[in-house]
């Protein structure tokens, strides 16, 4: 067996006097694409953002690569970010620069790369994602589907070994959603490991390698596409996954 | 009417023209001190630690408290009994920068404020340090949020300049006070002073204005007050 790129163990978070994560743990082999479901308040953005520490756990270990993430220092943290994408519901694009400065300036502040090596390198993320003809665009002039590709192209830039999406297609408009998803199965296809927060339950189980159920801080039950919408053994989980197929339509 | 012109000419235009010039001197240098220090302490008044944020506010509650002449005279007047002397045209620009500064740090705070959190998370999540982020990404932002009312402190600025004579810093308004009540043409000269002080004004509001275009952005568009 081939050890795992991300291994997470026992992770909780509390905030005040509520336990919003109780205890998560989450081997991610190469090429894993992980899918999180789970109603609203399960923790599943919580549990993302623990895993590349916009959050701090409260208790819980994190392994990249069979090496663990000391988060106190902030070098090993700054380093271990840069390894880990991360996509967000509203995108989260810099106002102030371009399609094409977004994706360069992590490589030049960050990585400490040249502009015009960054520069080319972001181009090519831009066409990766079929946004080339808008590299010159500042985000209010994007749609958010295309929003939300600068934000895929910008953290494929900095060569993360494993992409954290939360999710990604939430906020965009129905007819947008297609464009985001095929730029998302591309990168499964090409082998880039991730766990991915989403309801889209029919884009899930086309791709996942595995679906975990989350409620109130724990992943209630894991396994296979069909396992998890066809034979749940849970039955909370059976219920969420009927009422989500309901509002979600047809998984395909 | 010859008399008056020849008044004018020999007395008046001298004068006026050193005194014009003394003002950009204590202008130029206070406006952009102001604005360095009011970057720096807006900064640190939203990303400071607990005793930073709480000093820096404390520098803000002082320099926009009290009033601009008794800084001034504190500056000039009161220093010397702790043995520091600074000169007229020193002391004049120390005090502009640091009120200037306190009410600058105000609307980069305001600005700085008004950045949306995700960018900074996202800032975060590609490895960027709290300082990197804060300079490439937040400033940019806030700095162009801040810019009009920046302007019009600086425009302020350019008016309450003219305390500095009240501290033997003689510039236009002082010029202005010595010629005056040598010739007693108070009106004239005091119209001719304050089309000075609006010309200066309104080249800064032209400058500024530029600088505005300049740095405009799809998404960061504000009204033209
Ligand atoms: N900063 C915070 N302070 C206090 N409580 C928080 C904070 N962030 C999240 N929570 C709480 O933690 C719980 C889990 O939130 P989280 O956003 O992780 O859920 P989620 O599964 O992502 O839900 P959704 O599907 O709505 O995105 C919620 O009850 C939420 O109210
Ligand atoms: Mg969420």
């Amino acid at each position: 067996m081939t050890a795992p790129i991300l291994r997470i163990e026992n992770i909780s978070k509390r905030y005040g006097k509520k336990d919003v994560l109780k205890g998560a743990s989450l081997d991610v082999k190469k090429g894993d694409l992980k899918i999180l479901i789970g109603p609203s308040g399960a923790g599943k953005s919580t549990l993302l953002q623990c895993i590349n520490f916009l959050v701090k756990p409260d208790e819980g270990r994190i392994w990249l690569d069979e090496q663990e993430v000391h988060y106190a220092n902030k070098r090993d943290l700054y380093a271990y970010r840069q390894k880990v994408g991360m996509i967000f519901q509203d995108f989260n694009l810099f106002d102030h620069l371009t399609a094409l400065e977004n994706v360069r300036i992590g490589m030049v502040r960050v990585k400490g790369m040249g502009k015009a090596e960054a520069g080319e390198r972001a181009v090519l993320e831009l066409e990766r994602v079929g946004l080339k003809e808008h590299m010159q665009k500042y985000p209010a002039q994007l749609s958010g589907g295309q929003k939300q590709r600068v934000s895929i192209a910008r953290a494929l830039a900095m060569d993360p070994r494993v992409m954290l999406l939360d999710e990604p297609t939430s906020a965009l408009d129905p007819e947008l959603i297609g464009e985001v998803h095929a730029v998302i199965r591309d990168l499964g296809n090409n082998g880039m490991t991730m766990i991915m927060a989403t309801h889209q339950i029919g884009f899930a189980s086309s791709l996942a390698s595995e679906i975990l159920f989350m409620e109130d801080g724990r992943i209630l039950e894991r396994g296979t596409p069909d396992k998890i919408f066809n034979h749940a053994e849970n039955a909370r989980t059976q219920e969420f996954c009927s009422k989500i197929t309901e509002l979600y339509g047809e998984r395909g | 009417m010859t008399e008056g012109w020849l008044y004018i000419q020999t007395e008046v235009y001298p004068a006026l023209l050193k005194g014009f010039w003394v003002s950009l001197q204590l202008i130029a240098p206070s406006a952009l001190l102001g604005l360095a220090i009011g970057i720096m302490v807006g900064v640190l008044r939203i990303y400071g630690n607990r005793p930073v944020m709480a000093a820096a506010n404390t520098f803000v509650a002082i320099f926009r408290g009290i009033p601009l002449v008794v800084q001034l005279f504190i500056w000039y007047f009161g220093l010397p009994h702790i043995g520091i002397y600074l000169s007229p045209f020193f002391a004049s620009v120390l005090g502009f920068s640091l009120c200037s500064g306190a009410y600058h740090s105000e609307y980069i705070r305001g600005a700085l404020l008004s950045i949306k959190r995700g960018q900074m998370l996202a800032a975060q999540s590609l490895g960027f340090s709290k300082i990197r982020m804060i300079f490439s990404i937040i400033l940019p932002q806030a700095i162009r949020r801040a810019l009009p009312g920046c302007g019009n402190e600086i425009i302020y600025l350019i008016k309450y300049s003219s305390l500095a004579y009240m501290i033997t810093c003689i510039e236009l308004t002082g010029q202005g006070k010595i010629l005056a009540s040598n010739s007693f043409k108070y009106t004239e000269v005091f119209l001719m002073i304050g089309a000075c002080y609006l010309v200066m004004t309104s080249v800064a509001s032209i400058i500024l204005g530029r600088v505005e275009d300049r740095l405009r952005i799809p998404g960061f568009e504000h009204r033209r007050t």
